[in-house]
């Protein structure tokens, strides 16, 4: 914990950290993400993460999104979520919940061939909404389910 | 070093199941110290990418919401056993791993 207090964050982490990369030839720019949507995840609403994220907040709900999550999470700080979907040519997942202090989470694309399915976890600050936003083609559906959480997981 | 990835590709019912534990500590940039009282700076992996020797087959970009040594599952078709899976992360203060895995 020592050293990682002592580093000091490095203020246009973006450009640094793919610029150093890039140079070594360890990534292409597939990599980097552009600018506009590195900033949806200091989003501090969730409609606010939603427009720069997906650039919308209207979602078409469906019931062709599958999340797996638990009803009650004892702990915020590791809640398992599982999103999968029966949708066809689809090209990202994303992952949001409403109450955190920055409400997107994560963001998958998905390339042909890779299954419309993915499982991770997340922090959760406090009982909350989680919202999987699916795009096909040019549409964007959503599927939505409610955590109760115990103990929050994102400090402060 | 150690690497700090630890990941599994395993051929099921022609789909490769990826699972794969990084080890990082995912700081919100939000909690303080307990003793100094002191902001602890956000540090957090932005981007993970998994890719074959062909294709990519995942690309992820994270924020401070991914819990504390982060997992990810994942399945991809067309995969077969013996070829390579290689997961590359990246963190916000230019930190990078990247691992090989065999699918079985």
């Amino acid at each position: 914990m020592n050293r990682i207090r002592r580093i000091v964050v490095q203020s246009a982490f973006a450009a640094g950290g793919v610029g150093l990369l890039s140079g070594a030839g360890l990534l292409a720019p597939r990599f980097a993400l552009a600018g506009a949507s590195r900033n949806a995840f200091e989003a501090g609403t969730l409609e606010e993460a939603l427009k720069a994220a997906i650039g919308t907040t209207e979602t078409i709900e469906t019931d062709a999104i599958s999340i797996k999550v638990p009803e009650i999470a004892e702990n915020g700080a590791v809640v398992p979520v599982t999103v999968s979907a029966t949708l066809d040519d689809v090209s990202a997942i994303t992952i949001f919940v409403e109450h955190n202090p920055k409400p997107l989470i994560s963001t998958y694309t998905i390339p042909e061939g890779t299954e419309v399915y993915v499982s991770t976890r997340v922090k959760m600050n406090k009982t909350s909404r989680l919202i999987a936003v699916v795009q096909s083609r040019d549409r964007f559906y959503s599927a939505t389910k409610s955590i109760k959480v115990t103990i929050g997981g994102c400090g402060g | 070093m150690a690497s700090t990835i630890k990941m599994r590709a395993k051929l099921e019912e022609a789909v490769v199941v990826v699972k794969a534990l990084v080890s990082h500590p995912m700081e919100t940039g939000l909690r303080k110290d307990s003793v100094t009282g002191e902001k602890i700076p956000a540090h957090f992996i932005t981007e993970v990418i998994v890719e074959t020797m062909e294709r990519q087959v995942l690309v992820a970009h994270w924020g401070v919401g991914i819990s504390k040594n982060p997992y990810l599952s994942f399945k991809y078709r067309n995969g077969r056993i013996g070829e390579t899976v290689k997961l590359t992360w990246i963190d916000n203060k230019g930190n990078t791993d990247s691992l090989e895995s065999e699918v079985t």
